[in-house]
């Protein structure tokens, strides 16, 4: 049920319901109980009365003519419920009154007995003498007993009964007033903008709502800081982006107001040169933002580290005087993971390599000790050690830049092992100028 | 005149360069704030164009220590950031103007122009003097209205002289007008293009100054 005051009346009134159910079986039984208890007496009572207003010597017998006598004048509705009859010992009628079966009520011989005569059920208590030589029986009807129960229980169930519709009016109106922080909050957050990511005052509220702002709140802040670094991020890609975009529309209006031939052709190759820039920018700023979205990944497949690098070298660009250098060792590291991921790290770093090596230096690809990972050393100048912690933020560039960088290289590969669950080091050689850039997988 | 650009992006810098130096402006280009501090310390420019994010600081922070020693230098920031809150930044800490990239060439030389002529204290974009007219934003010169054909070197040294009529400009100062770093300087062109200017805009515009230098004959 989707409605909470729906769900909450039904509970309530259900339970009501079945308490109140409870409650009248419960006094059924009590009262149907305690009933038969004060007609027992009564019975035995009227009996005991009748026995003792018999006179055993006058008796009449069976020969008599009369019959036997009526006791009781002719009574009316409950009054008719007690029947009596007195029978001699030897089987004769002696006595009976108004209403009474002219069957005998009960065969047994002394106290209380359930029997069917003529159809109908009958409670009896018997009394014998065998001084007066006479049993008195006193009966009742078992339907009248059961109607004056009815009777009874419906005078007290009635009443409760036309109560109902006022409890569940009550108990509707009730759930209204008290859901009601419940609607002023909802109303509170539906007159809202999109903007406002102002916290719930909790304080104001009901403690069973106060989990519930909270948790918003928190909610509310995860979104304004999502929103904060995407905000952040937009600004820096527009800056980044502006930049060279300046530098091809200057380049293309000197392409176009430039009568010198040589001049014209050194700004067509310019924007040539800035078109590259800026795509290799915008494909970097388009796999960061992919990288971003995915969530972190299953460890499935995992791939050798040989394939992928000399995926990357076959594929990159042509790095003019730099080698490559591939250990064998590599074929025997497995890369755990998306394999697309693996390769954007990998490239990234080495292009990162390629990009900041002089002329003739020597990039190496290496398994890191122990073989738990693999490692690139360049001859570049490596990376100042206060800027070592920066160059994995966007758009860092130190100050040993390469004149290509877009300043997210770094920041692609930091991103993506941290999505594979791996450790990246970065650190300067020690035996000459060069930066080492560690993976480290940790083994399962 | 000349004019100094600081610009971290190589094509952006050299697309500047280039294109002032069509519009008969010398530019000398750097790249850090480092360099930038050392060419203001070295040379003297008329307009500096300035990028606010440099890779080894800001750019205000240069413009901060020239305003600090009383470098009244015009400077022209040029920045990705356009908000207006950098803008009046930029402008309180002692910028000139302000260009918001991607700009357009014509107008950051139309702007470098303007601040390099209120900076020499000129309210009309012509200079004139006596009866010669020179346009710095379409290279033009006209003698009693008579359009005069000038080389750009000419031009420049012409421009030189004309900023302020009267005063008296060294042949250094015109050099430095003329060449940047990376030019030869030979060391007889300024008394070549004095010369031929001479004999396209009359004998007795410039006038020679004994061991000083070079300046306009303000009066006819």
């Amino acid at each position: 049920m989707t409605s909470l005051k729906r769900r909450l009346f039904a509970i309530l009134v259900a339970a009501t319901g079945i308490i109140w159910l409870v409650a009248g079986a419960w006094i059924y039984v009590s009262s149907r109980s305690e009933l038969e208890h004060v007609l027992d007496t009564r019975l035995q009572e009227a009996a005991k009365m009748v026995h003792s207003l018999v006179d055993g010597r006058n008796l009449p017998t069976a020969n008599d003519a009369t019959g036997p006598t009526l006791l009781l004048p002719e009574p009316s509705a409950y009054e008719r419920q007690l029947s009596c009859q007195i029978w001699s010992l030897d089987g004769h009628l002696v006595a009976r009154s108004t209403g009474a079966p002219a069957v005998q009520l009960a065969d047994n011989v002394d106290g209380y007995s359930d029997r069917v005569v003529a159809g109908e059920s009958w409670r009896v208590y018997a009394i014998e003498d065998p001084v007066k030589r006479v049993r008195v029986m006193v009966g009742d009807r078992i339907g009248l007993r059961q109607k004056l129960v009815n009777d009874l229980i419906i005078g007290l169930l009635a009443p409760a009964l036309l109560m109902l519709p006022v409890l569940g009016a009550l108990i509707w109106i009730s759930l209204g007033r008290g859901l009601r922080p419940l609607r002023d909050m909802a109303e509170d957050l539906q007159q809202r903008d999109a903007e406002d990511m102002r916290p719930l005052d909790a304080g104001k509220l009901p403690t069973e709502l106060r989990p519930l702002a909270k948790a918003l709140n928190a909610l509310f802040d995860k979104v304004e800081a999502a929103r904060r670094h995407e905000r952040e991020i937009t600004a820096f890609a527009a800056h980044e982006l502006r930049t060279p975009l300046a530098g091809l529309k200057t380049q293309t209006q000197i392409a176009r107001a430039a009568s010198d031939p040589a001049v014209r052709d050194h700004a067509l190759s310019q924007i040539l040169i800035s078109v590259d820039r800026t795509t290799r920018l915008v494909r970097q700023l388009l796999a960061l933002t992919k990288l971003e979205a995915e969530s972190p990944v299953v460890r499935s497949a995992s791939h050798k580290a040989a394939d992928l690098l000399a995926e990357i070298v076959s594929t990159g660009p042509p790095a003019a005087n730099i080698r490559v250098e591939i250990d064998p060792a590599l074929a025997e590291v497995r890369l755990p993971g998306p394999r697309e991921i693996w390769m954007l790290a990998l490239r990234n770093v080495h292009e990162n390599a390629i990009q900041h090596m002089p002329d003739g230096g020597v990039v190496a690809w290496r398994p890191t000790l122990g073989a738990t990972g693999l490692m690139v050393i360049d001859q570049g100048p490596g990376i100042p050690d206060e800027e070592l912690d920066l160059v994995t933020q966007r758009f860092y560039r130190g100050r040993n830049r390469s004149p290509s960088g877009t300043g997210l290289g770094l920041t692609i590969v930091a991103i993506a092992a941290q999505r594979l669950g791996v450790e990246l080091e970065l650190k300067n050689r020690t035996d000459r100028t060069g930066l080492q850039v560690a993976f480290i997988i940790a083994r399962p | 005149m000349r004019v100094l650009v600081v610009e971290d992006d190589p094509i952006l810098l050299d697309g500047i360069k280039v294109g002032l130096a069509l519009g008969g402006v010398t530019v000398d280009g750097v790249a850090t704030c480092a360099d930038a501090r050392a060419a203001l310390a070295t040379s003297r420019f008329d307009a500096i164009v300035l990028d606010l994010m440099l890779p080894d600081g800001s750019g205000l922070d240069v413009l901060g220590e020239m305003r600090g020693r009383a470098d009244a230098t015009p400077v022209l920031l040029l920045t990705a950031l356009d908000e207006t809150a950098d803008r009046i930044l930029g402008l309180d800490s002692g910028a000139d103007d302000y260009v918001g990239k991607p700009f357009d060439l014509d107008e950051l030389a139309a702007r470098v122009r303007a601040v390099a002529r209120r900076h020499a204290g000129r309210a009309a974009p012509l200079m004139l003097a006596g009866a010669i007219a020179l346009d710095p934003s379409t290279l033009s010169v006209t003698v009693a209205g008579e359009p005069v054909s000038l080389s750009r070197r000419e031009f420049s040294v012409l421009a030189a002289l004309m900023e302020r009529p009267g005063m008296v400009r060294s042949k250094g100062e015109i050099e430095d007008r003329l060449y940047g770093w990376q030019e030869e300087v030979e060391s007889n062109t300024v008394e070549v293009h004095i010369h031929n200017l001479r004999n396209k805009i009359g004998r007795t515009a410039i006038e020679t100054v004994r061991g000083l230098g070079y300046r306009m004959r303000s009066a006819t």
